[in-house]
């Protein structure tokens, strides 16, 4: 039996923001149900007693010190955005019409 | 070129320039770079000139020409990451790394390439065209950073700096003949490194030798508070160890798991005559074992995509990059659904849908969760193994370069030409790749990985010297003099 129904890659894909084509999709499932079976061979190896690693070199509460430092100009902060109106960042529109 | 241009025989500006002349005779057959800052190199070349005119005590490197991976920001340059979703993008900053290269005089001379956001083993994920490998053009120069080291293999660069998450400063050294390493996590600042998968994530040195990649690591690394997880501590004396050239009384290990069956007869045959050279020198070889490492790849390819899945969450075309399909009538989803459906190529696309897949609630233990546990028991393979050891080496790659295409339709098989390097970057241990011959049956460079404890990196380089010390007197010549010709256009 498939790991990943072909429903449910296009619903992660949805949640990750990428509009897929049905072609991607096909593709992308079938892919992920061998992918899928490789990677879970990491499922039981370490007892429930083994803590997990997030971070190989363990720190902790790193912080630097609350100094005002020279920031980018608003000029440099836009000069990438795909849109701009004066000194903003135009975005679409983000609320509904109600 | 350090001691020429120091003496005052050559000049920063000539030293670019040939590079220049080189790249534009070689690199549309190999095409390394996705970009060539002749303009802000010439500038760096001219003022790290007129400094050595007016007597100024320079560093070693300052008018040495380098090869700038395109996932770093360079302030004004071109940085794309490999991906269409940054075409065109000039950041409005320099990461440590460039900022570091800058204060030593390195001069950048361009941008190379790479797998789309550092995704892959190949460099035929770019959304630019691959990169050919220059020992034999139908042939991959490794990946993700295979436009760094086929540079260096085309001597289109003497130094380049490539990013390291999974293996991608070794497995390209490895197939290209060159020499790379992957510092302890945490040594190279990675501010300004655009992040793929940032627990694993690494900048570091890459060159032809291991002396000139020494140098080029006490250049970048070095404690920066804009990296909450850089080291608070000093850099080591890679120099010094690349120069010690002795083992005498080291203990070495070969990992078992990391040899034997799916492994190219050549690889094996040249990494054994590599040992005996270190037993030559005085080294003792110990066989140890791993037996977590079998796990290794599997742990990774969750933790890396589930990192990624929420690293390029960035990308959501408001205020940097591409935006597709704002014409006013549609919502911001719309628009940032439609830009990643084109910014982003088949590899990120499914990294980021495995990565949502394996955070998601009801899957999050079973995947996630084992994967860091895995992760776990790697480390402890590690210290229960440098307990007996000094370092810890294996070849860096099971097979030599293989053809453009011959995996590309197989993402199992791609990934599985990571097996050697991925155990270091889930330990955060350091890592080098040194070339250690031609394989017997297709005459293509061979890798020897040295891995070292974390915070030890000059052990690496005091192994790999002495290595590479050894193999070039039975040689009679380094490897890369015996690359072949290329076209020249």
């Amino acid at each position: 039996m498939a790991a990943i129904s072909r429903d449910e890659v296009a619903h992660l894909a949805r949640l990750a923001r990428i509009e897929m084509t049905d072609a991607e999709l096909d593709h992308l499932a079938s892919e992920m149900d061998l992918i899928l079976e490789s990677v879970s061979r990491v499922q039981g190896v370490a007892g429930a007693d083994i803590p997990p690693t997030s971070h190989a070199i363990a720190m902790q509460n790193v912080m630097r010190p609350d100094v005002v430092v020279p920031s980018l100009t608003p000029e440099e902060a836009l000069s990438g955005a795909p849109a701009r109106e004066e000194d903003r960042f135009k975005v679409p529109q983000i609320l509904g019409e109600e | 070129m350090s001691a020429d241009l120091a003496s005052g025989a050559v000049t920063a500006v000539d030293l670019a320039n040939a590079h220049f002349d080189r790249i534009a005779a070689v690199d549309g057959d190999v095409h390394a770079f996705l970009h060539v800052d002749r303009e802000g190199a010439l500038a760096q070349a001219s003022a790290v000139d007129a400094s050595r005119k007016s007597g100024e005590k320079l560093h070693p490197l300052a008018g040495v020409p380098l090869a700038l991976k395109d996932v770093l920001t360079q302030k004004g340059v071109p940085t794309t990451c490999g991906s269409k979703m940054l075409e065109g993008w000039r950041p409005p900053y320099d990461s440590t790394v460039v900022t570091n290269l800058k204060k030593a005089g390195v001069v950048i001379l361009g941008k190379t390439n790479m797998d789309e956001f550092a995704m892959g083993s190949s460099t035929e994920n770019s959304a630019y065209g691959a990169t050919h490998n220059p020992w034999d053009l139908t042939r991959i120069p490794g990946g993700s950073g295979g436009g760094s080291s086929a540079a260096l293999a085309a001597f289109e660069a003497p130094l380049a700096i490539g990013t390291d998450t999974g293996g991608s400063i070794r497995q390209p050294a490895a197939v290209t003949g060159t020499v790379g390493v992957k510092p302890t996590y945490g040594a190279v600042s990675r501010y300004g490194l655009v992040a793929f998968s940032s627990s694993l994530d690494q900048a570091g040195p890459c060159a032809r030798t291991v002396l000139d990649t020494a140098m080029l690591h006490e250049v970048i690394a070095g404690y920066d508070p804009k990296d909450s997880t850089s080291i608070n501590a000093p850099v080591g004396k890679m120099v010094e160890a690349a120069k010690k050239l002795d083992v005498k009384g080291m203990k070495i290990g070969v990992v078992k798991e990391l040899s034997g069956e799916g492994y190219q007869v050549g690889v094996l045959t040249r990494f054994n005559e590599a040992l005996e050279a270190l037993v030559s020198a005085g080294a003792e070889i110990v066989e140890v074992s791993a037996p977590s490492f079998e796990y290794a790849l599997a742990a990774y390819y969750l933790i890396a995509p589930s990192e990624t899945s929420s690293n390029l969450a960035r990308f959501d075309s408001m205020r940097y990059g591409i935006r597709i399909g704002d014409d006013g009538s549609r919502s911001a989803e719309e628009v940032m659904n439609m830009t990643r459906e084109v910014g982003f190529g088949k590899e990120v696309k499914r990294r980021i849908i495995l990565g949502t897949y394996a955070l998601s609630s009801g899957y999050y233990d079973a995947y996630y969760g084992s994967a860091q546990k895995v992760r776990t028991l790697i480390k402890r393979d590690y210290e229960a193994a440098f307990a007996k050891v000094d370092v810890l080496v294996s070849p860096t790659c099971p097979t030599t370069a293989f053809k453009i295409g011959e995996k590309s339709d197989d993402p199992v098989a791609m990934y599985l030409n990571d097996v050697c390097t991925i155990p270091i970057n889930l330990a955060g241990i350091g890592g080098m790749s040194l070339p250690c011959g031609l394989a017997p049956e297709d005459g293509l460079p061979v890798g020897f990985q040295i891995m070292s404890p974390a915070m030890k990196d000059e052990l690496m380089y005091q192994v790999g010297g002495t290595l590479e010390a050894a193999l070039e007197s039975s040689w009679g010549k380094p490897l890369y003099a015996s690359a072949p010709e290329l076209a020249v256009k």
